[in-house]
């Protein structure tokens, strides 16, 4: 039963000279088999959080911990911290020119498995994992994520959080850019990574419509830094009526109708 | 007229703000070493050059040694030494600066290596030997392929020692001729070299240049056209370490309609002292109507210490061509893709070299023999090796 949790997590950004702290305090703890849906305003620090938990170096923690099963997660290096078995679905893919997708999933299963998984094997259940996110079987020799559509970048995503099956998947605003079909075939990816195995989903979102595919067992209100308000699903039923007002003081609304 | 300018990365290259740059047709060649002025480091064509390091070539430095030229020739392939009076040799460029004159004037033999007519021919491979530690030597090389021919030639540049030559390509009508150049000197070396490419009428030359080893290494490939049709691709790939001064010079002279160019050199740097110098000069003269031309240099500055110059001039003297364009980028190492494949379990080793061979992949993917393909592969794994990177 993998265990996620994140205690008094404060964390400052370096900008220009001065220290800018984002996040100010954030109390979570995710469970095996749990969905958490982290829904907030734009500029609230919903993905500082991912990314701070992933270990960008671009983010400080300055108090607070983040433990994987008791594992001190703020202690190990990026890769290390994946390999532990957390997952960060990214909201800007990251271009690698000249590396093929093949070339990077079989590295990266390689990594997170411990050991370079058996090639006949191997091509099947990536050739199955493309086929059930609708991606052409030719992308596997493109360059990661160069010249790929948004819609495209978000499929390779959760292919690669098909194969490496992580303990926790963090997913940052996975929805945005999508077109209805897209949405469907990400979030029925999902899906069926949540039903593989007993594992914990954070789905970071800014708006509702991915709770209609994904259904959140918590959802946590995200502003200023902190979670302000937590409660199910009827939360984000709340959201989409009165949008993020209450919680900043200015109209935004949770889905733009 | 259609030209555009791109720029990626993070470091665009400057438009020679402020310092009035000569045209490049007024460039001056001869192959009279007197008549070049002994360069002192601040002319613009040696200003990036560390004049004391080059073993006084530039000042008329005796041949103390010569270098070995050893070539072996695919069936068909017809190799001679011969004398500086051979008829055909200096046909394919006059020198373009005093050390280029200097090898032009000083070298006793010359060998030609010839790709007959109408023949398609095997890979034939010269390798060039320096004279050895503190000797001196100049040397000339022909590369002929002769009309409708077609082949590779690799010339492989190691050993030690300063070695100044001129290496003519004289690619015939209807021609294609490959030719890879690869120096791998030993760390002492010093090499300043000039190619002469000239192209005959529908003629295709792909020229790759390699350059991985020796302390300072110069490289300056010119390429003319003599018929319309005329097809260049020029190729770059260079890895300097620490203290190590790679230069490369290409340029393109369009004189004549319809003939096309693209010229792409990508370089990684690592070490203190590590320097890489780039000048890539197109001039597409009035005649040169519909002419097609590109030209890109990147650079992978991979630790504090290194530096890359880049300096791309497209010089257009007619509207009616069909496009032009140069871009040139030079960047830090991006720490957002090593952050993503280390987010997918890679280690940081490991991601690093994956993104240093994917920034050279395109390069080597075009290089057609597998040999030398998979020498460079293992080349660029040794180089990322040596600094644990």
């Amino acid at each position: 039963m993998a265990t996620l949790e994140i205690k008094d997590l404060h964390v400052s950004v370096n900008a220009e000279d001065a220290q800018k702290e984002i996040l100010k305090g954030v109390d979570l703890t995710i469970k095996a088999g749990e969905t958490h849906a982290i829904m907030g305003p734009n500029g609230s620090g919903k993905s500082t959080l991912s990314y701070a938990i992933a270990g960008h170096p671009k983010y400080e923690i300055t108090s607070g911990s983040v433990t994987l099963d008791g594992e001190d997660v703020l202690e190990m290096s990026v890769d290390e911290r994946a390999r532990a078995g957390l997952f960060l679905a990214m909201q800007y893919p990251v271009e690698v020119p000249g590396v093929s997708m093949s070339n990077f999933l079989r590295t990266a299963a390689t990594a997170v498995r411990g050991e370079a998984p058996a090639l006949r094997h191997w091509v099947k259940e990536v050739k199955g994992a493309m086929a059930d996110l609708d991606i052409d079987p030719a992308f596997a020799e493109r360059s990661v994520n160069e010249g790929f559509s948004g819609g495209e970048k978000k499929r390779h995503e959760i292919l690669q959080l098909a194969l490496l099956k992580p303990k926790i998947a963090i997913l940052d605003e996975t929805d945005s850019g999508l077109d209805v079909d897209a949405l469907r075939v990400v979030s029925e990816g999902v899906n069926r990574y949540k039903e593989s195995g007993d594992v914990g989903v954070m789905l970071i979102t800014h708006y509702t419509r991915i709770l209609r595919h994904i259904t959140p067992d918590f959802v946590h209100v995200f502003a200023g830094g902190r979670i302000v308000e937590s409660g199910g699903k009827e939360l984000a039923d709340q959201l989409e009526a009165e949008g993020y007002v209450k919680y900043t003081g200015k109209q935004e609304a949770a889905s733009l109708s | 007229m259609a030209t555009d300018t791109q720029q990626h990365g993070l470091t665009a290259h400057s438009h020679g703000a402020g310092v009035p740059v000569a045209s490049r047709a007024a460039h001056f060649t001869s192959y009279d070493v007197e008549a070049f002025e002994v360069p002192g480091g601040r002319e613009e064509i040696w200003r990036f050059t560390p004049m004391k390091r080059l073993a006084d070539l530039h000042k008329g430095a005796a041949a103390t040694g010569s270098a070995t030229v050893e070539v072996s020739a695919a069936e068909g392939v017809t190799v001679e030494t011969v004398a500086k009076s051979d008829e055909r040799i200096g046909k394919a460029g006059v020198p373009g600066d005093r050390i280029a004159a200097q090898a032009y004037a000083s070298f006793v033999d010359a060998t030609v290596v010839t790709l007959p007519k109408d023949a398609r021919v095997e890979p034939t491979t010269v390798t060039i030997t320096g004279p050895g530690e503190g000797k001196v030597a100049y040397g000339h090389l022909q590369v002929h392929a002769q009309q409708f021919a077609e082949g590779v030639v690799v010339i492989d540049h190691r050993g030690s020692g300063a070695y100044a030559d001129n290496i003519e390509f004289v690619v015939a009508d209807g021609a294609h001729l490959t030719v890879v150049a690869i120096h791998d000197w030993a760390d002492d070396a010093v090499h300043v070299t000039h190619h002469h490419a000239k192209l005959g009428r529908d003629a295709t030359f792909r020229h790759t240049v390699v350059t991985l080893g020796g302390d300072v290494v110069r490289v300056t490939p010119v390429v003319t056209y003599a018929g319309r049709g005329g097809d260049a691709e020029l190729v770059g790939l260079y890895f300097a370490d620490a203290g190590q001064h790679f230069e490369h010079r290409p340029f393109i002279d369009h004189a004549v309609p319809n003939c096309r160019s693209n010229v792409v050199y990508k370089g990684a740097l690592q070490g203190e002292g590590a320097h890489t110098v780039w000048i890539g000069d197109v001039l597409i003269r009035a005649a040169a109507e519909g002419t097609e031309t590109f030209e890109l240099n990147r650079n992978l500055v991979l630790t504090d210490g290194a530096r890359a110059d880049s300096v791309p001039n497209l010089e257009i003297e007619t509207g009616e061509i069909e496009g032009a364009g140069h871009a040139s980028a030079t960047g830090r190492f991006d720490d957002e893709q090593l952050f993503y494949l280390q987010a997918r379990g890679i280690p940081e080793d490991q991601a690093r070299r994956l993104v240093v061979r994917g920034f050279f992949q395109e390069l080597i993917a075009k290089i057609s023999v597998p040999e030398v393909r998979e020498r460079l592969e293992a080349a660029i794994e040794a180089e990322l090796e040596a600094v644990g990177a």
